[in-house]
């Protein structure tokens, strides 16, 4: 059944326990991500999947170490590369990020500074990093924004942000994150605000980036159809939680959370036909109303008495779900 | 309703276009921007015609030219008999009651310092000579239509989700009981989960009042499953104009082709499409193509594409501007 995760003798390189983070608000305490544990081997594609509110986000900055005041984090354990980022200090921190641990966020516009030009920023990068020095260093820039399939570079390099197009710029963003060669990329919805015919172009430079370079990717998004092109595991996040880690290629056919069920059952793609799509009641719970139990009882059209318990992790290999009564197992609604 | 009734045609675009100058200093002569170039297309009662292409292909220009937000530079437009161009002050007061928009961004779209009360009776208020007892009944009975409490009159924007949001601008674009709905992408920026409620609402609403709808949208998934039939823009040209079914089972032009290979489907790696990607990006609509405007990107662009402007023609039961069309049908 299993996709061939391939073989792991050694530690994984990214190895999260029970991380919670909390925003405190005068109407109490939200709870943005609440006990994720995950696993990521050199060389491996996850995908995080959930809507708006999930946690999937917050959970990759604070990886990142770029959650500021007023969150509060907390883990019971976070390795990278056989370091321990808990006891790591500031500026060890600092080295790692944008080093061996590299982030793309979602709109390429805005991420960018306005005010210098293309060459400056990717040079920065490895100056900082590599330790180059300033020739050196432009023609590393030369060479990437090569490699993430701009033409014309040497005019390229000199241009500012808003000369070029939207997936001009995620190219961009693309090339300063490859720049110092990350054993681990993060691209935190790389593709949402490009348009249809140059998502797919970024998705295939990623996916063929990801391959060349042997790095690990987590590719985080709201569209399943995106994680299902370039993601070898599907994480699914629900209010905080991971409900559901499955193989891409199983996880479509045979969803073992109500709520990846009902997330697939509501997409229009999938719809053929049918007069009216299926919708899943109620609301994503806030501050005030989250369950003591099964989160996503209040919404689940499986929902039984034991519900109102806090759900088990049932974990076989490298998947997972958290739910009292899985789908698509024996014995279970189906 | 009757048969008669849905038949009826609600509004009808003949060749529609809309030019914009754009200013270039006080030495040089303005530069012309033709957002949309010879669009034509009517919808009945209780149909939805879905526009399609991507950001800067004039689709939202369209849809301001239809709800008569814009008057067009070019072309004519007929709303509910009424020829807008040239009719008479009320002739037109009741055209634009007709047609009501519904846009992207519902936390952009409701004033923030209005009750949701107030917000649903304006229309009412500044268009009607409803007493205001009668006008609060009807807010009540729209709530109701849209799956809102009672209550909700009295609160404010901000106490409300993206999809109530939502559904609180489409009540207030069917206050004056439109015939025509223009939807400027109504569900892009709601979750998945949310954006099947508001479909099903406003296809609820499309069989319940007999609703036209001209639904504007990148997401060929969320068109597929609402639209009847298919409009496909690109940089202010029709590509590829007809049936729902026929657009998407056989698409023929290379950009249509290309626009449903790029869509994410489930289970299909990268690397597996049928088709060649786009290279590039989209052309600056300043500087158009000569020829035909898609070239500079097609795959099966020939020298004649790159010099004359191919015409939309009907084939295979639709309408189809391509020189290569005939061969591309040809091969599927």
């Amino acid at each position: 059944m299993q996709v061939a995760p391939p073989m792991h003798p050694s530690a994984p390189l990214l190895e999260i326990t029970d991380l919670q983070v909390d925003f405190p608000s005068d109407m109490g305490v939200l709870h943005a991500v609440d006990g994720l544990s995950l696993q990521l081997h050199a060389g491996e594609v996850l995908g995080i999947v959930g809507e708006s509110g999930s946690g999937k986000s917050v959970a990759m900055m604070a990886l990142m170490g770029l959650l500021s005041f007023p969150a509060q984090m907390r883990a019971a354990r976070m390795h990278f590369a056989g370091q321990d980022l808990l006891q790591a200090s500031a500026a060890q921190r600092r080295a790692i990020a944008g080093k061996d641990m590299a982030m793309i966020f979602q709109d390429p516009m805005s991420s960018l500074n306005p005010s210098f030009t293309v060459a400056y920023q990717l040079c920065e990068t490895l100056r900082l990093h590599r330790g180059m020095d300033a020739r050196a260093a432009r023609a590393q820039a030369a060479t990437l924004l090569a490699q993430v399939g701009i033409a014309d570079t040497a005019s390229r390099l000199d241009a500012y942000p808003h000369q070029l197009s939207g997936g001009m710029c995620q190219r961009v963003m693309i090339a300063m994150a490859i720049a110092c060669q990350p054993q681990l990329l993060i691209a935190d919805e790389p593709t949402t605000a490009l348009d249809v015919t140059v998502q797919a172009q970024i998705l295939e430079l990623l996916a063929q980036l990801q391959r060349a370079q042997g790095m690990a990717m987590v590719l985080i998004s709201h569209d399943m159809g995106v994680v299902s092109q370039v993601a070898q595991r599907v994480a699914v996040m629900y209010a905080g939680q991971v409900v559901e880690v499955q193989a891409a290629s199983t996880l479509f056919d045979t969803p073992r959370h109500p709520y990846t069920l009902a997330l697939l059952q509501a997409m229009p793609q999938r719809s053929r036909g049918a007069a009216r799509l299926a919708t899943i009641p109620g609301m994503v719970p806030g501050i005030s109303d989250r369950p003591s139990g099964c989160l996503f009882a209040p919404r689940c059209a499986y929902v039984q008495t034991a519900c109102s318990a806090p759900a088990p992790v049932h974990r076989a290999g490298a998947s997972q779900v958290r739910c009292h009564f899985p789908l698509n197992a024996p014995g279970g609604p189906t | 309703m009757s048969s008669a009734q849905r038949d009826k045609v609600v509004v009808q675009a003949t060749a529609l276009g809309q030019t914009f100058r754009i200013g270039r200093g006080l030495l040089r002569a303005p530069a012309l921007l033709q957002a949309v170039h010879d669009v034509s297309f009517s919808i009945s009662a209780g149909k939805t015609l879905a526009v399609v292409g991507e950001s800067g292909c004039g689709k939202s220009t369209l849809a301001r030219m239809v709800a008569l937000a814009q008057a067009p530079s070019a072309g004519d437009l007929t709303l509910q008999g009424v020829q807008v161009h040239g009719a008479s002050g009320t002739a037109l007061a009741a055209a634009r009651r007709s047609v009501q928009m519904v846009f992207q961004n519902p936390y952009g779209s409701l004033n923030p310092r209005q009750r949701i009360g107030q917000i649903l009776e304006a229309p009412l208020q500044i268009n009607t000579r409803i007493a205001t007892q009668e006008r609060r009944a009807l807010v009540a009975q729209m709530l109701a239509r849209v799956g809102l409490r009672a209550e909700t009159v009295d609160r404010y924007p901000h106490m409300f989700s993206g999809g109530q949001r939502q559904r609180i601008a489409i009540a207030r674009a069917l206050m004056l009981s439109p015939a025509l709905v223009v939807a400027d992408e109504p569900v892009s920026a709601l979750d998945v989960s949310i954006q099947a409620q508001i479909l099903n609402l406003l296809q609820d609403l499309q069989e319940a009042l007999g609703l036209a709808y001209l639904f504007i949208s990148h997401d060929l998934g969320v068109v597929r499953h609402i639209a009847d039939e298919v409009l496909v823009m690109y940089l202010g040209n029709t590509m590829e104009q007809g049936d729902k079914n026929l657009i998407f089972e056989a698409p023929l032009h290379p950009y249509t082709r290309a626009l449903l290979a790029s869509t994410p489907a489930l289970g299909r790696p990268v690397g597996s499409r049928q088709t060649l990607l786009l290279q590039g990006e989209i052309p600056s609509p300043l500087a158009p193509p000569a020829g035909c405007v898609f070239a500079s990107r097609c795959p099966q662009a020939t020298s004649r594409c790159q010099q004359e402007r191919p015409q939309l023609a009907p084939l295979h039961g639709r309408l189809i501007a391509c020189h290569e069309a005939a061969k591309l049908a040809a091969s599927p």
